[in-house]
């Protein structure tokens, strides 16, 4: 048996309300006000699809072995790197093995979906080993555009395994229509649209519909064993008409976050069912789609297990972390979409030494740092020579993975001098829980919320990013805990 | 056993250019400057000088690497010059070397530059580079000067529950005291006294520090000639001659930055070198025999913990005697009698060698009454460079 053993999630905690966006850009699209409703999640100045596919990763992961991972799949349609695998990037922020399969699935919405089907069949192909799916997307609309008012950032993961099956997977029905309702070139940041009319009349009520009635006949199901049918769909008159069209009860079509969250891509339909996961009950029977120039269905049944799951609420936490980002010229500034003055500082050359990066790999993308054998000195970075003055033993160290040991504020500062997009630059000394210390840049907080001896824990955010070659670089950051998803 | 440097070198001449946003000065102009003050003191001329140490810290700004700048410019008659950088410390490395050299017996008189050109960067503050390395600005904050220093106040009102507020308070006084001295000095960079509130009420640049804690990036030379006490004594018949009683330099061994003994209430370095400073220079109660200091005043907050890690205020006390006026021009102890790194300026590799040039003068009564502390026998300069994490710490006692 095969399936989803558990699931977890990822929502930024900046949130845009559409009224702000609104009040910025309502002069140039004024029907905006039809769509104004609500929030959108909106990634912080230093998250992006590999940073929130690494937090869904671990969200999911928490009470779960990294050893019996063999795959990593990384859905989004927003990868930093063109061509750099950036489902490595995940799986190394993971600490997972190094013998395993890593694909990045992209190139449409329905990515998330195709990748959890490519687990899926991974898994039950070799009937032993774990995968990963994380998907994320942090999509862009120009300013005023429908898409920038729709366009949410989030991801979600799932883990896919033979052992331990929560939701069972029971067979699939995908098709491939070059239907396109919207599109982005190999060039553009932002998305674009064709007519809505087309989109909605002739994409969502057409295709959802027959994703539905493909899985029924070729499964011999009815629409009515289904407890819940996710998909996306951000246009509210199209979901009406397609639960009508079903004659689906409406109380069976799960909410599609949009007015909390707004539409994570690749991600979405994943978060959804994340989101349900929340609260199904053995026995459910779910239909899963994901949309985008055609459709996956995925027929799934929750079974008992889903009860003896540790901490199930894996979105909702991050739902009700909310924080109010106050100010529409803010999302542009850490979007890079209006170009801002952060002075001559910030014109440093950051250029990546790929080569020294390699040899620190461990210490830089899992925090791994080591512990003396002679002494029991944990340190970091790692060290050839113990630091402790008593103690001085060559070479003789365990490595040791710190990135989710946490620790505590030892001292801390906000900078204004620091060239950031998002100044104050928020740092500080830190106490690693086990021993060790490190100056760590904070996120996701305010001088307000450090004092000293206080817990944080590391995150893996943008370090930099080198605009010259279009390169960013990761690292962990410091988040005080009560900020933070427990 | 070794015998340390006390008594083994003395200081021939001296020359410190003012301190200041030089926009029409090359670094050629400003070495020149300080070299023709500094020979004069010393009333020898260019040929006599055997070697010397060249110290800077941020070369790529303006003076490039090695010792041929130095020596270019100069033009010095083909002998040894090197460059030399530890940090902001720089100075007193130059300085340290040229000592070595003349106690040694390798050379008679030795000369020792400083020198910082950074106001040609385009921006304020200093310039923003990889001076730990390449992997460490790969892991390391988004930081500056200003932030890492102004921790010291997070992590000392932590450990001593002691307020926010009585430590701006503070540091308020050290800003206060050092504008008063600055503006005293004719060779000071910013020469203006300012008011308590005017520092305090200051916007802030890295919390708990405003922008009047911070000291001034400023463009200067300064310079020592170093001979032997005899040499000294037979050029000088008639002038009492400053020799070095100490000259002690620590460097962070990586404790305070990744072990767990570390306080970060103060800096480690200094606590060390002083140590051992007072020792070679046989001072058994520094906080009475101490006349003047200079101290590595970049932040308000570091002389603050500074006076507790020079051994002069007990633990956890130097906000009382800071408020008290015990460091004050007037107090027991004077510090930044020349308006410290705060006022006279901070070109990097020459604040070590200004500093001396201050103690150097005031031991000879070559001040204005105003500003001068009398009758002082005993002067300490201590510079710091990097930040409380990892840092070398340079202390030097001077007396007759």
């Amino acid at each position: 048996m095969v399936g989803i053993s558990m699931y977890g999630g990822y929502v930024p905690s900046y949130r845009l309300n559409r009224m702000t966006v609104f009040a910025a850009m309502g002069w140039l699209n004024p029907a905006s006000m039809m769509i104004a409703a609500g929030e959108k999640a909106v990634a912080n100045f230093d998250e992006d699809t590999i940073t929130m596919a690494v937090a869904a990763g671990n969200s999911c992961l928490e009470n779960k072995s990294r050893e019996k991972i063999e795959g990593l799949y990384l859905a989004t349609t927003t990868a930093p790197f063109k061509e750099r695998q950036n489902a490595n990037i995940v799986a190394d922020a993971l600490c997972l093995k190094d013998d395993i399969r890593t694909a990045d699935f992209t190139g449409s919405l329905k990515s998330g979906t195709s990748a959890l089907l490519s687990a899926i069949e991974k898994v039950g192909f070799q009937q032993e080993g774990d995968v990963l799916v994380s998907a994320a997307d942090c999509r862009l609309g120009k300013m005023g555009s429908v898409q920038e008012m729709f366009f949410g950032d989030a991801a979600a993961s799932f883990l896919i395994s033979n052992e331990d099956v929560a939701v069972e997977f029971k067979g699939s029905f995908s098709a491939a229509y070059d239907f396109v309702d919207h599109l982005r070139g190999a060039n553009s940041n932002y998305d674009r649209q064709w007519e809505e009319r087309w989109m909605r009349d002739e994409g969502y009520e057409r295709f959802i519909p027959e994703a539905i009635d493909g899985i029924c006949r070729k499964y011999g199901v009815t629409i009515g064993d289904f407890s819940k049918i996710i998909y996306p769909c951000y246009y509210k008159g199209a979901r009406k008409g397609i639960t009508k069209k079903l004659g689906l009860e409406p109380e069976k079509v799960q909410d599609d976050l949009q007015e909390d969250l707004g539409d994570s891509g690749s991600a979405h339909p994943l978060i959804m069912l994340a989101k349900y996961l929340e609260e199904a009950k053995p026995g459910d029977k779910i239909l899963l789609i994901g949309y985008g120039n055609g459709f996956d269905a995925l027929y799934m049944e929750v079974n008992e297990n889903i009860e003896k799951l540790n901490q199930r609420s894996k979105v909702s936490a991050y739902l009700s972390r909310r924080k109010e980002l106050d100010k529409y010229t803010k999302y542009l500034v850490w979007r890079g979409i209006a170009p801002a003055e952060v002075g001559m500082r910030g014109e440093e050359d950051r250029l990546t030494r790929w080569s020294l990066v390699w040899r620190n790999r461990e210490a830089i993308n899992g925090m791994q740092g080591v512990k003396c054998e002679e002494c029991g000195t944990q340190q970091y970075p790692p060290q050839r020579v113990c630091v402790n003055p008593d103690c001085g033993a060559i070479d003789k160290f365990t490595p040791v993975y710190l990135a989710r040991k946490g620790g505590k504020i030892f001292s801390y500062t906000s900078d204004m001098l620091a060239s950031s997009i998002n100044p104050p630059a928020i740092y500080g000394n830190i106490e690693i829980n086990g021993g060790g210390r490190m100056l760590m840049d904070f996120t996701d907080c305010t001088l307000d919320d450090l004092e000293v001896g206080k817990s944080v824990n590391f995150t893996y955010r943008i370090k930099f990013y080198d605009d010259k070659r279009d390169t960013t670089f990761y690292y962990w950051k410091a988040v005080p805990e009560s900020e933070e998803v427990s | 056993m070794a015998g340390g440097i006390k008594d083994k070198v003395a200081i021939l001449g001296m020359g410190c250019t003012k301190f200041n946003e030089h926009w029409e000065k090359n670094s050629s102009d400003l070495i020149l400057e300080a070299f023709q003050e500094c020979l004069a003191d010393a009333g020898i001329n260019k040929g006599d000088i055997e070697a010397a140490w060249v110290g800077n810290h941020l070369d790529e700004v303006n003076i490039g690497k090695g010792g041929y700048y130095v020596s270019g410019v100069l033009h010095l008659p083909m002998i040894g010059v090197t460059r030399v950088d530890n940090f902001c410390a720089s100075g007193t490395e130059a300085f340290r070397n040229a000592c070595y050299a003349v106690a040694s017996g390798a050379y008679d008189v030795a000369l020792s530059v400083g020198i910082e050109k950074l106001k040609d960067t385009g921006y304020g503050g200093l310039p923003d580079s990889p001076v730990f390395g390449q992997f460490v600005s790969l892991i390391g904050p988004n930081g500056t000067a200003p932030g890492y220093f102004a921790q010291l106040a997070t992590a000392y009102a932590a450990k001593y529950g002691i307020s926010m507020d009585k430590i701006k308070d503070a540091i308020t006084h050290i800003s206060w005291k050092s504008h008063q001295n600055g503006a005293m000095n004719p060779r000071a960079h910013l020469r203006k006294p300012v008011s308590k509130e005017q520092i305090k009420g200051s916007p802030y640049v890295a919390y708990p520090l405003g922008l009047f804690d911070c000291c001034g990036v400023s463009d200067g030379a300064s310079m020592a000639i170093i001979t032997t006490p005899e040499i000294a004594a037979r050029l000088k018949p008639d002038q009492d001659i400053i020799k070095v009683k100490s000259l002690q330099i620590s460097v962070s061994s990586g404790e305070e930055a990744m072990y767990d003994n570390w306080d970060g209430a103060g800096v480690v370095t200094t606590q060390v070198a002083s140590r051992k400073a007072y020792e070679e220079a046989e001072i058994d109660n520094p906080r009475e025999q101490i006349d003047l200091m200079e101290v590595h005043d970049c932040f308000s907050i570091t002389e603050m913990v500074t006076m507790e890690d020079l051994h002069i205020s007990p633990p956890g006390k130097a906000p009382d005697d800071i408020l008290e006026g015990f460091y004050d021009l007037d107090g027991q102890v004077p510090c930044q009698v020349d308006g410290g790194l705060k006022c006279f300026g901070h070109p990097i590799g020459a604040s070590g060698l200004r500093m001396i040039y201050e103690v150097y003068n005031q031991l000879l009564g070559r001040w204005s009454e105003e500003r001068l502390v009398k009758d002082a026998e005993i002067g300490l300069t201590h510079n710091l460079g990097g930040i409380p994490n990892q840092n070398v710490c340079s202390v030097a006692i001077f007396g007759k």
